[in-house]
């Protein structure tokens, strides 16, 4: 098996401006106040996926799981270290992301789809079963401006869910679709992990990990603070002894975030 | 979002794409690699400026025919024959034309990263196609104007002429390089510093009364004398302004030929393609700018 990501000692450092205006930083500095400070949101990360893995990234609120997220798909680039990754990355990362609400169904769903990097053939082939997926019906040709949130988030992850990829990455809480909607998508999702792509997974649901991942990693304040097996993983983070309200049953685990 | 790889989802025993830096490509080449995705921005955003209008696209002619007809009635009938420039309306909405051309795509290119910040901060795709979409925006909407433009000009007996057709031509292209050079540098400044828009603006006030359109440039001779006409002419958009003048106002005028010597300065081919050449040489300094700062640009936004 060959590598798909390789992430070696890859570090992100961010700069916090206290002040933005001239006069602001002039009378910070006469204070001798700080007028900015840099962390590192992902610190000396290495780790390496395989083909076909699927991966569920976990952590607390800010421990760096989106950082590290946009520096595989490549939206920024390392301070420090090197991530290195294979073939073309796709996935519900910003599902909706470019929608022109004066638009129709149908023009957005083009244009969204060439903004996640879909060509005219590839759109072509795929439209019908979008369209299907999104489950739209009559209102494909009406403004985008007048659908009801569940038609947004359905029409934005219908897109999303049918770019063709070989590291499938997935960062969203989507708690909008129904019941039905939802089990459609966990079957897309298991579609995608079967076909042997590799899946790159953040999420908090322990149920949603179990179910679709086959490693875990956990963050700490941009650390990598475990790498292995699902169940030590959510042991680890201490999120499988929680209030069984929360946890629910597997279905709600992953209708929690997708 | 790597789009720049060969779409090779995966297949078992298949080649392998190889190992590489997810980074989508970048530069004004990549921009043209994905044209596809380019013309859909720029279609779209066409598209959603009319919608929900009962007349659509007839807007787009229907505002410059009204500027038009608002400058013939003020200029030529009301105060008659403009201060003493013959066809004074036609000066003014040519040099209007490629002026709003120059400030729509300088303004709108420098907004243009932080407009599209939900999708910059997510998706990796090459960021000029931002402020290159918004140039092809305003250049597709200077279509009607140019058409109002000719219509008017042929109404007062206007013929094309090859070397008014060429002058035209160059004009725009110089704006088309300019305006690309200048909102690359601005749009990825804008993302550090919103001063930079703030500054974009201003600029574009001073431009649209800094260049020969409200007035013939032979009143910049008379009032500053020969050296200040030659500063005056550095300003690259002043010299396609001149051009477009050549293009079509001197062309409605009684005396073409005596129009031109009057009013055009010496060399305004020889200072076009100088300030083209400029133009050009600005593009590349613009994308080494863009490209140095633009990898901070999702985590400043």
């Amino acid at each position: 098996m060959s590598n798909f990501i390789e992430v070696n000692h890859a570090t992100k450092s961010f700069t916090m401006q206290y002040h933005r205006s001239l006069k602001q930083i002039a009378v910070a500095k006469v204070r001798g106040q700080r007028t900015h400070d840099t962390f590192n949101a992902v610190d000396d990360v290495s780790f390496t996926v395989e083909q076909g893995e699927s991966i569920g990234l976990m952590g607390l609120n800010g421990s760096g799981k989106s950082t590290l997220l946009k520096l595989i798909s490549g939206v920024m680039r390392p301070d420090g270290g090197t991530v290195l990754t294979r073939g073309r990355i796709a996935g519900l990362i910003a599902t909706g992301a470019g929608f022109d609400m004066n638009l129709t169904g149908r023009e957005n769903l083009l244009l969204n789809a060439a903004i996640l990097g879909m060509g005219r053939e590839e759109t072509q082939r795929k439209f019908d079963e979008i369209v299907e997926f999104a489950e739209l019906g009559k209102f494909l040709d009406t403004a985008v401006t007048y659908y009801s949130s569940g038609m947004k988030a359905r029409l934005g992850f219908a897109v999303a869910i049918h770019v063709d990829s070989d590291i499938f990455i997935a960062d969203e809480a989507l708690a909008v679709g129904d019941r039905p909607f939802k089990r459609k998508c966990k079957e897309k999702m298991d579609e995608i992990r079967t076909s042997g792509t590799t899946i790159f997974y953040v999420s908090h649901a322990p149920g949603a990990v179990r179910k679709l991942c086959t490693r875990v990693l956990v963050l700490e304040k941009g650390r990598l603070a475990f790498d292995g097996d699902v169940e030590d993983g959510i042991r680890f983070l201490h999120y499988d002894d929680e209030d069984p309200e929360a946890g629910g049953s597997e279905d709600d685990g992953l209708g929690a975030d997708i | 979002m790597s789009t720049t790889q060969p779409k090779s989802a995966t297949l078992p025993h298949q080649v392998l794409p190889p190992l590489a830096p997810p980074a989508a490509g970048s530069g004004l080449l990549e921009v043209f690699r994905q044209r596809y995705l380019l013309g859909m921005l720029v279609r779209n955003t066409m598209q959603s400026r009319y919608q929900g209008t009962a007349l659509g696209w007839a807007w787009s002619y229907l505002q410059p025919a009204v500027r038009f007809l608002m400058f013939y009635f003020v200029f030529q009938v009301m105060i008659g024959r403009g201060a003493g420039v013959e066809n004074f309306a036609i000066h003014l909405f040519a040099g209007m034309v490629i002026v709003h051309f120059f400030t729509e795509s300088f303004n709108g290119g420098t907004q243009s990263l932080v407009q599209n910040r939900s999708l910059i901060t997510k998706l990796a795709m090459p960021k000029e196609l931002f402020p290159v979409a918004r140039l092809l925006v305003a250049l597709w909407h200077t279509g009607p104007m140019l058409v109002i433009l000719v219509i008017a000009c042929v109404a007062m007996g206007w013929a094309p002429d090859p070397e008014g057709l060429l002058a035209t031509l160059l004009g725009f292209l110089i704006i088309l390089l300019l305006g690309l050079a200048l909102a690359l540098i601005f749009s990825v400044s804008n993302v550090f510093f919103r001063d930079f828009g703030k500054v974009v603006q201003t600029l574009n006030q001073f431009v649209t009364f800094s260049v020969p359109m409200m007035y013939p440039f032979t009143m910049v001779q008379d009032r500053f004398g020969e050296r200040g006409a030659e500063i005056y002419l550095y300003n690259p958009v002043s010299t396609a302004v001149l051009l477009i003048q050549r293009g079509f106002w001197t062309g409605t005028t009684d005396d073409p030929k005596a129009t031109a010597a009057l009013h055009l300065p010496d060399h305004l081919w020889t200072r076009g393609l100088i300030m083209l050449a400029v133009s050009a040489v600005l593009v590349a300094l613009a994308q080494l700018w863009f490209t140095r700062f633009e990898k901070r640009v999702p985590e400043r936004l």
